[in-house]
């Protein structure tokens, strides 16, 4: 009998605490398809943050040194200056890149540190039950912006990917989404390219990634992936940011 | 050991930082220790193995020391006062991931933006761990520019030792004094024994995690039980005390850093009076040498704590005495360095007050 479909060898055998529709499962699956696939396993250290998936390592079957919250690229930072020849990401949720760890990730992508980023955006905290995070849309009704958010008092979502393709030492910068089949394989090409990218030494990358929260948005599962594609996009369109590198 | 040096404290330390194999140095600018980073910018622009980033805040720049210390390498910032502050966040991280790293706290006034005076305001914050959670850091507090040379040499020997972020606690006035210093011999890093811990990619072994995060209860107090014995060994391997013509005295200043100097002066003058005064030295404030302190109080009667604080010391010295001898106090905050016939004065009054006997 031929075997189709089998568990990345980059992954543990190990089953998903993320809830029921969560988006992280699919994309912590398309990263140990990729590190496999690129061959790059022993090579590879990844930095989990704070948030659902600080328990990635729990997932991943590669070297994984945690983070404090927001802090990823900087801790990538070290990672990297001192292995120069390992391939280094950094698995970040809104709230961490966005927010807390807004200084840290600029100015690691300002001086072209060599590391790839994955930027997993939901929208809200979901960690911590559903708050306003950085990417709340306008309208969105969270724990913390119970009215909805707020344009006058909230401010509007950040557009940190493109922020970060303003700075010199960004390369390659790309927002995708796992809503459908479609956009998860779009999502793959996005990652591999990232990773190329940085095996390649040429400066920053970083996907970010339009992943469903179905808990905190308080929606089924098919109602949170219509809700990116209907909604969520209009505000963080999936389109390639930036990209100095071209074919690789 | 190399030939005598003339050089400024934060260049003694940065000069011994690279000959103890430290290749890695992350630091955003604060004065008045400057000149340690300037010197580590230079030093390591001329080794084909040294990284330095000038990092956009304190946080970063401890954040990128926990990088390069889970891949196992020796690893330092510098900073004085607000910045330690900044840097608690990561040196909490350190702790929890038993992680080794060299922390330099050059001590200014404060609190707040304070001034860029010398002061020993962080002593609670260096020895009580500074950030959240059960923990402590080993904190060395050189007397001078020879000492500087050979305990941040000893920083990277405990860091690596014990897995535990070490501080120097020095102050600006250490850092811009002009002393000269042999150096021990260079380390090359390649040299140094293999961490069986380190991130590197996990070619042909199973993967590993450095993390702090333990959402079991359990296994969280397992890992704080697991750090406080660690603790309790270093407790026992680690203290170390100056004594300075304590063997026939009554009174003993206890003092360190640039305090423990002036102190100096002003005992040398009061032994000329005939007082029977020495000079006891914590060069580890944690831990706080108090067996030794102890043991002092069977012969010494009075203690002189000085300190350029409002008394931070001071609780370690009346928790190690358990009661015994009498405790003074004299502190100059904010910045103010004593003179040595000020400090001989207040020594002169303690001294005549309680009917010390005289030579």
């Amino acid at each position: 009998m031929k075997k189709v479909f089998s568990r990345p060898k980059s992954m543990k055998d190990a089953v998903f605490h993320y809830c029921p529709g969560c988006g992280h499962s699919i994309i912590h699956r398309l990263i140990a398809e990729i590190i496999d696939e690129l061959n790059i396993r022993g090579k590879v250290i990844g930095v989990p943050p704070a948030g659902c998936a600080v328990l990635a390592y729990d997932y991943f079957d590669i070297d994984m040194g945690e983070a404090p919250h927001g802090r990823g690229a900087a801790v990538a930072t070290g990672l990297k200056r001192s292995l120069p020849d390992r391939i280094v990401f950094s698995y970040q949720g809104d709230g961490d890149i966005a927010a807390i760890g807004t200084a840290e990730t600029i100015h690691a992508a300002n001086r072209g540190e060599r590391i790839t980023t994955i930027f997993v955006n939901n929208g809200v905290y979901g960690m911590t039950g559903g708050q306003m995070a950085p990417t709340t849309i306008i309208g969105q009704i969270s724990s913390t912006t119970p009215g909805g958010r707020n344009k006058d008092r909230d401010g509007v979502p950040i557009d940190l990917s493109e922020m970060l393709a303003i700075t010199n030492g960004s390369v390659y910068i790309e927002r995708t989404a796992v809503d459908s089949p479609k956009n998860i394989v779009r999502t793959k090409k996005a990652i591999t390219k990232a990773f190329k990218v940085q095996m390649a030494g040429l400066g920053f990358s970083l996907v970010e990634v339009l992943s469903p929260c179905p808990t905190n948005l308080k929606m089924s599962p098919v109602q949170a992936n219509e809700w990116i594609a209907s909604t969520m996009t209009t505000c963080f369109p999936l389109k390639v940011i930036k990209d100095t590198v071209g074919k690789l | 050991m190399s030939e005598k040096m003339l050089l400024r404290g934060s260049h003694v330390i940065a000069e011994a930082a690279v000959r103890a194999g430290c290749r890695f140095y992350f630091g955003y600018p604060i004065t008045p220790q400057n000149e340690l980073t300037e010197y580590m910018a230079n030093a390591l622009a001329s080794l084909p193995d040294g990284v330095f980033i000038q990092s956009e805040s304190e946080l970063a720049a401890i954040n990128m020391v926990i990088g390069v210390s889970m891949t196992g390498k020796r690893v330092m910032t510098s900073s004085s006062s607000p910045g330690i502050s900044l840097k608690q966040e990561g040196i909490s991280y350190l702790a929890g991931q038993e992680l080794p790293a060299v922390i330099i706290n050059t001590m200014r006034g404060g609190p707040g933006l304070g001034n860029i005076a010398p002061a020993q305001g962080d002593y609670l914050q260096a020895t009580r761990g500074g950030g959240h959670g059960d923990y402590r850091t080993i904190v060395l507090a050189p007397g001078s520019g020879q000492e500087l040379a050979d305990i941040t040499r000893m920083a990277f020997e405990y860091a690596d030792r014990y897995r535990i972020p070490v501080i120097i606690l020095g102050d600006g006035m250490m850092g811009q004094m002009m002393e000269p210093v042999e150096f021990p011999d260079p380390i090359d890093p390649k040299s140094l024994p293999p961490k069986p811990w380190i991130l590197d990619g996990a070619k042909g072994r199973p993967s590993r995690i450095i993390k702090s995060l333990i959402l079991d209860t359990s296994a969280m107090e397992e890992h704080n039980w697991k750090l406080f014995r660690k603790y309790q060994m270093i407790d026992i391997e680690v203290p170390e005390m100056e004594r300075f013509l304590t063997d026939d005295a009554h009174l003993a200043v206890i003092s360190y850093g640039t305090a423990s100097r002036i102190a100096k002066g002003a005992i040398k003058r009061v032994r000329e009076m005939g007082l029977k005064v020495g000079l006891l030295r914590p060069k580890t404030l944690w831990p706080f040498p108090k067996r030794i302190l102890l043991q002092m109080s069977r012969t010494i009667s009075d203690f002189l704590v000085f300190e350029m604080s409002t008394g931070q010391m001071l609780e370690d010295v009346k928790l190690s005495l358990e009661g015994r001898g009498r405790i003074h106090f004299y502190g100059r905050p904010g910045g103010i360095i004593s003179m040595p016939d000020e400090i001989a004065k207040v020594i002169n009054n303690i001294y005549f007050k309680e009917g010390l006997e005289r030579e």
